[in-house]
């Protein structure tokens, strides 16, 4: 008896065209939303193109919209510049959320506790290096026991979200105005004190300027600093690092320490340039969607840009949709997923071909 | 009578490269055939087409007359085909049977007395030495293989391939595989023997099969044959099997090893009270079965390696200083002048970062240099493209990933790093392991420039006719212990076998872990 052949292989592509590989991106955008669109009608019977419209309309509505949008950009592509060294250093640092929200509880405690204490622009300055710093110390915990200890970094820095994420309780319920309302609202509302000032009328401006700096900044940090060059290869194999006198638990702590401390920025930015509050939730998960960013841009900062403006687009179209149409918010997930889905998913033939097996056909 | 197994036009591709072209084969029924080929050029992968593993693109496999397909290794086993692999597959701490019964279907899984019995039956009928309730991680590399053997021989495997069985086997222990194979043979087994020793190939097969660069060159009946025709299929073209020595040129002491304990992470002594020399213009071998500490002894003279006891002593040719390298970073022992080359055993794992470029790699052990935080890439990438040039490395350019490049480029790259900082000491574990004979010879005539450099280089080898033919002394481990010193000149090679194995009876033990 003669066995069926298996019908096809796969085989590890060798390089592919920049052209090619953008090009299977977009075909893989649009099946996604040719799905989604199916998976709509089915399930709720509207138009799959109002749907559509109405996502565009989530992050391209008028000026303000985009603005917003930018704004939202700007504090998820922070994030993910912050995840991009120990990422690349495969450190497995998932404790983002945590690190930024120490950093901006701090911003907010300055702006609680520092008002007319000095002018708005020392106190900016002092929020901004209080957060850095207490971020940087979320990402350090971690590290030295990595280094020190070999504990596992993964665990350690998931566990320290939690930590932050109760400090940050704690206060809201101390701090809260009216005392027992749990929250402690909008911070120096009339006099806007340890705000980000307006940069030509525009109150984000300044947000998505820092952020774009820290763009080019780390950029550069990875690509042509001596630093960025031993963290990568700390990340592509430790007994290299070693053999060459890499001081492996130095470059640890190091890019820890920085990594930490730009999760304390994205912080400050949201709770002295966007929120001027702050609750458990106002990093609202970005420390772990950032990930995705990071890696989907195969840890590029420029490529960065593209991929958070698609998560964050995303995200403001499905809670457009959820409003604007009467769908629930699961249901805007659902379409997120199943783009995110084809995305993730169209990198497999980019770095994949599968091969018909192409045998004779006539059998002996 | 047809053949038990032939194969038609068999064609594989991985990528751009081909790694089988057009290959014609047979096998008979108590017949021991070699695969003969240079690393790279296909043998493996054949065999894995056979073993269920890989998936021919093109060509007919045949077994006693009748087309077959072979899609998994249990298809394989169910054509009567054993393959043992050249890295085992064994679970550890599992015994010797149940790594033998692992992965069958019927009850004698979970029968073990039963199973330990068959497996003594097989041992006893061909002669192999086993105890099978021995855990695997007590077990030597040879105990291992015969481990690999009898689970084939247990599924009724009539067809044995056997990838490079030799590789990790003393002389001793290879003159027991070969009793027991050829006890096999007349027992009615077919046996394929991959290899890319000459000599084995002439002392154990009848026949010869020989690839060169995925192509199928011929098959020569092997009593008819000898050692240059079979070279010649083999590399296309006739080669000088002879390495050039020169006498040492005023050798001086430049590396003193005193007394040197290693302990591993489980705290067994791996590096027994060893003392050696190493002496500006010569080249120390070091020979010693795989795993016996040649690896440790290197990474401890780097300063990658714990030292328990006992001291490196580097004698500056320069100032006449001698300097302790005992307890230092590499980064400390690079600060004190000491000009250390080390061509590590893991390429791509320790030498080299294999995802990034020819210029990057370049730049490990220089990228320091210059004043600020920013790197200087035009050095590394004008001393990449001299090394391309010079050690004629094939690469499409100095952006390629060293991790694209075959195994001789990789280690042309990492050789032509580590004599490019100009060293004293040049130390290269395994330098030529996977690499074919050009890119060997052109290592070998590296080392050699080195020597007359005057350079003390300490060369761990592996295979024993060149250790003779290239070094000037030839330093022999075994366990972890010096078991001997011997001039490259006058030694031979059962002399050399003879010290590799001395120890390891007498503390097999140690041996054992090791392994």
């Amino acid at each position: 008896m003669k066995m069926r052949e298996p019908l096809f292989h796969i085989a590890k592509r060798r390089r592919m065209d920049f052209w090619k590989a953008w090009l299977i991106r977009i075909v893989a955008v649009l099946f996604a939303l040719v799905v989604s669109g199916l998976v709509s009608y089915l399930l709720t019977k509207t138009n799959p193109i109002e749907i559509y419209q109405t996502m565009w309309k989530g992050s391209f509505k008028n000026a303000r919209y985009i603005w917003n949008l930018a704004q939202g950009i700007a504090i998820l592509l922070c994030v993910s510049l912050a995840v991009t060294p120990a990422f690349k250093m495969r450190f497995w640092n998932i404790g983002a959320e945590g690190q930024a929200l120490i950093g901006g509880l701090v911003a907010a405690t300055c702006m609680l506790k520092l008002e007319g204490a000095m002018p708005s622009w020392l106190l900016i300055l002092v929020m901004l290096c209080g957060s850095m710093l207490a971020g940087a110390i979320w990402g350090l915990v971690p590290a030295v026991f990595k280094a020190k200890w070999g504990t596992n970094e993964t665990l350690f820095t998931l566990m320290m979200n939690y930590i932050a994420i109760q400090i940050v309780s704690y206060f809201t319920y101390i701090w809260a105005v009216p005392a027992g309302s749990g929250k402690i609202g909008i911070i120096n509302q009339k006099s806007q004190i340890g705000w980000l000032p307006a940069l030509f009328g525009q109150k984000y401006l300044i947000n998505i300027l820092v952020v774009l700096a820290v763009t080019v900044i780390i950029f550069v940090y990875l690509k042509y600093s001596k630093h960025g060059y031993e963290l990568s290869v700390v990340g592509e194999s430790e007994n290299t690092a070693r053999y060459i006198g890499i001081n492996v638990k130095k470059v640890i702590i190091r890019t820890m320490i920085l990594s930490g401390a730009l999760c304390g920025l994205a912080g400050f930015l949201l709770v002295a340039g966007t929120d001027h509050t702050i609750d458990s939730n106002t990093v609202a998960g970005r420390g772990f969607t950032a990930i995705m960013v990071s890696w989907l841009a195969k840890f590029n900062p420029f490529s960065m840009i593209l991929t958070s403006l698609l998560i964050v687009f995303l995200q403001r179209g499905a809670g457009q949709v959820a409003t604007d149409m009467g769908l629930n918010e699961s249901f805007s997930d659902i379409i997120t997923g199943i783009i995110i889905f084809f995305i993730i998913g169209c990198e497999f033939f980019i770095n994949y071909q599968i091969k018909r097996t192409g045998r004779r056909e006539e059998s002996k | 009578m047809s053949a038990a197994i032939e194969l038609r036009g068999i064609t594989k591709v991985f990528g751009t490269i081909v790694a089988n072209d057009d290959v014609n084969l047979t096998v008979n029924r108590g017949e021991i055939l070699s695969i003969l080929g240079e690393n790279g050029s296909g043998k493996t992968t054949l065999m894995n087409m056979i073993a269920g593993i890989y998936f021919p693109d093109k060509g007919q496999i045949f077994i006693d007359g009748k087309e077959v397909c072979i899609r998994s290794p249990k298809d394989a086993f169910d054509y009567k085909i054993g393959m043992i692999h050249q890295h085992f597959k064994l679970v550890d701490v599992f015994t010797a049977t149940e790594n033998i019964v692992l992965g069958l279907e019927d009850g004698e899984r979970f029968n073990l007395k039963k199973a330990a019995e068959k497996v003594r039956q097989i041992s006893s009928r061909y002669g192999f030495e086993i105890d099978p309730d021995k855990k695997i991680y007590e077990m030597s590399v040879s105990e291992k293989q015969t481990v690999e053997i009898i689970k084939v021989l247990y599924r009724g495997a009539d067809i044995l391939i056997l990838d490079e069985p030799t590789a990790v086997l003393t002389p001793q222990e290879t003159q027991k595989l070969f009793a027991v194979l050829r006890k096999m043979r007349q027992g009615g087994k077919s046996i394929i023997i991959i290899t890319h020793k000459l000599h084995e190939v002439l002392a154990l097969s009848d026949r010869v099969s020989v690839l060169c660069k995925g192509k199928y060159i011929g098959t020569v009946t092997t009593k008819d044959t000898n050692e240059s025709e079979l070279t010649e299929m083999m590399v296309g073209k006739k080669v000088m099997l002879n390495i050039e020595r020169s006498m040492p040129k005023d050798p001086q002491v430049r590396l003193e090893v005193h007394g040197l304990d290693c302990h591993d992470r489980e705290g067994v002594k791996v590096l027994d009270n060893v003392n050696f020399t190493a002496r500006s213009g010569e080249i120390l071998g070091i020979a010693g079965i795989a795993g016996s500490g040649q690896r440790e002894l290197l990474e401890a003279i780097a300063g990658l390696q714990h030292i328990t006891d006992g001291e490196i002593l580097y004698h500056d040719p320069k100032s006449d200083a001698i300097e302790n390298l005992r307890d230092k970073t590499p980064m400390q022992i690079r600060e004190l002048g000491v000009r250390l080359s080390f061509v590590p055993e893991d390429r791509l794992g320790m030498g080299l970062v294999g995802n990034m470029d020819i210029t990057d790699n370049m730049m490990l052990r220089s990228y320091r240099r210059g004043k600020g935080a920013f790197l200087h890439r035009k050095a590394p990438r004008d001393l990449a493209e001299t090394i391309i040039e010079q050690l004629e490395v094939v690469t499409p350019g100095v952006t390629t990933p060293v991790r694209n490049l075959s195994g001789g480029n990789v280690q042309k790259v990492l050789v032509g790093r580590e004599i490019a900082a100009a060293p004293t000491v040049l130390m290269a574990a395994y330098p030529v392991r996977g690499l074919d004979i050009n890119s060997s010879y052109m290592i070998y005539n590296l080392l050699n420039e080195q020597k007359e450099k005057g350079v003390a280089v300490i060369f761990v080898g592996e295979d024993l006719d060149v250790l003779i033919e290239l070094c000037d002394r030839i330093l022999v481990i075994g366990s972890g212990q010096v078991t001997g010193l011997v001039d490259g000149r006058t030694a031979t090679k059962e002399e050399i076998g003879f010290l590799m194995t001395k120890s390891v009876h007498r503390e097999e033990e140690t041996a054992n872990e090791n392994a």
